[in-house]
């Protein structure tokens, strides 16, 4: 049972890594949010994982932790940080060009 | 057998994941995509401090890194964003700076070889060292709680939490310090769905923080975790636009934030007149005096890091308004 | 096993299945409309099965009662950001996806 729930984390764990090609990609800021939301739901579906197989307690708390600060980050993207006007339908020219 | 597998390959998926998320985070330009890998980052930096198994710090950064930090950063590019805007010339070439080429060189080779050091510190050590964790167990008795955490954090090493909380404070400093440099932010009217959210969440949060905060004293929990979700309820209702009133900005704000400080030294200079030494408690007081510290010291950080996320001094507010 | 065990083998199979499904979503929907139905609906209903698969596994009425806030703040987290998120978007002018 314990090597089922730790296969099923490595699987959700996987598919948070396919999503982060979302936030690479984009193409909107709102795009990236929302890969970054996700992120969060499937990190605590992960630690209710792990905390079934380790049999830690107190791991719950943590995702406790995580689901309510989940929408934190989120107002402040969607109250401050998202761009007023448009400009960011299209924005081929900040790829990687300045990498170093 | 099959279960070691499954945790190894978790452990280096993890492990990659966290080395790729900081190289990305770091080495792109758009500052945007650099705060969303951020919080990815803080999000499984959370798991491997779970698989460290230290759910104490998993509980900070799941509270600090994956949120407080990532709404920070948020608000601070928004500033810096109404800055480039409104046409500073000298704020805005700073991010177009480069780095010297032979310096990056230098610094590459300085960081592989801290890499390569402590990786040989780490392979070289005993697989099983019993540190102090021995030293701390026979005396858990006398130190009024039974979590390991924070018997060390508030009795055995109080002074280290007792620094933690002044750097803390400095950190408010040098942002008040700023103060004056960033227009203030127009927050617009919070739509209705963000309302009834707010109302929903901040009571949880204060809640929860009480909860984390009790629960320290046998599970893990503790001042720090329980006083940056504290945080988070005040920094919902700074960016839902709800600014405490300019009164309440003034002194009261000021006597919260020194509030934590202030009773562990004030505890510090008790102790050493009665006891004899610094911050040594009567085991049979300990207990309390322990719930009494991190009560304060929770009240102080929750407070210090919704502060952050005003920005610079108030007095700027009637200049502009 | 016992059939208590089975049956959170299954229930958390199924969540693993609306999990991966909203990856899926995240991936190849074609704006961020649609893409908003990976975040609200599959992720939520992945998580909710994987709660119920997990509760009935749990050591107490409280571990239970945990579980299943955990899932209610996510859910109202998901649910509101969704709406700000597709709020701003369409005030921001970027257009619903069409065919």
């Amino acid at each position: 049972m314990q090597t089922f729930y730790l296969a099923l984390a490595l699987f959700l764990l996987l598919t948070l890594g396919a999503g982060m090609w979302r936030v690479l990609r984009g193409p909107t800021a709102a795009d990236r949010m929302l890969a970054a939301q996700l992120f969060g739901t499937t990190a605590v579906a992960v630690l209710l994982l792990l905390a079934q197989a380790s049999g830690n307690a107190a791991l719950r708390d943590v995702a406790l932790v995580f689901a309510l600060l989940a929408a934190v980050t989120a107002v402040a993207f969607v109250q401050r940080a998202w761009p007023k006007q448009k400009q960011e339908q299209e924005q081929p020219q900040e790829t990687e060009r300045d990498v170093d | 057998m099959e279960t070691v597998m499954v945790a190894w390959m978790f452990d280096s998926l993890l492990g990659l994941g966290l080395l790729w998320l900081a190289w990305q985070s770091l080495a792109c330009s758009d500052l945007f995509k650099a705060i969303v890998l951020f919080i990815a980052f803080g999000l499984l930096m959370a798991l491997a401090w779970v698989r460290l198994e230290a759910p104490d710090v998993a509980l900070a950064e799941a509270a600090i890194g994956a949120g407080l930090t990532g709404a920070l950063l948020m608000v601070a590019l928004a500033q810096l964003q109404s800055i480039e805007t409104n046409g500073d010339a000298a704020v805005a070439t700073v991010k177009k700076g480069h780095c010297i080429r032979p310096l990056q060189w230098l610094l590459l080779i300085a960081l592989s070889l801290m890499a390569t050091g402590l990786g040989y510190v780490i392979i070289s050590f005993p697989a099983h060292v019993p540190g102090l964790s021995t030293a701390v167990a026979t005396h858990l008795e006398a130190s009024g709680v039974s979590n390991p955490v924070t018997a060390v954090l508030l009795n055995f090493r109080g002074y280290d939490t007792l620094l933690e909380l002044v750097v803390l404070l400095l950190a408010l400093l040098g942002v008040w310090s700023l103060g004056g440099t960033v227009p203030q932010q127009t927050t617009t009217p919070a739509p209705l769905v963000l309302e009834a959210l707010t109302r929903l969440l901040v009571p949880m949060l204060i809640l929860t923080a009480a909860y984390l905060l009790w629960v320290g004293a046998h599970a893990p929990g503790g001042a720090f975790q329980a006083g940056s979700v504290l945080a988070a309820a005040g920094v919902l209702l700074l960016l839902i636009g709800r600014h405490p009133r300019a009164a309440l900005m003034a002194l009261p704000l000021r006597l919260i934030l020194v509030l934590g400080p202030a009773t562990f030294v004030a505890m510090a200079v008790v102790t050493m007149l009665i006891e004899g030494a610094l911050l040594k408690f009567p085991p049979e007081h300990a207990g309390k005096l322990i719930l009494l510290l991190e009560t304060t010291a929770m009240l102080s950080i929750g407070a210090t890091l919704a502060a952050l996320f005003l920005g610079g001094r108030r007095h700027t507010d009637k200049e502009h308004s | 096993m016992t059939l208590i065990d089975y049956l959170t083998v299954v229930l958390l199979l199924a969540g693993a299945i609306f999990f991966f499904a909203g990856t899926v979503g995240l991936l190849r929907f074609p704006d961020v409309y649609t893409r908003l139905h990976a975040l609200t609906k599959a992720d939520n209903v992945g998580l909710g099965l994987m709660v119920v698969a997990l509760a009935i596994q749990a050591e107490s009425w409280a571990a239970v009662g945990k579980l299943l806030l955990i899932w209610l703040l996510v859910m109202l987290a998901g649910a509101s950001v969704a709406h700000l998120v597709a709020r701003g978007a369409l005030r921001r002018g970027i257009r619903p996806w069409k065919q």
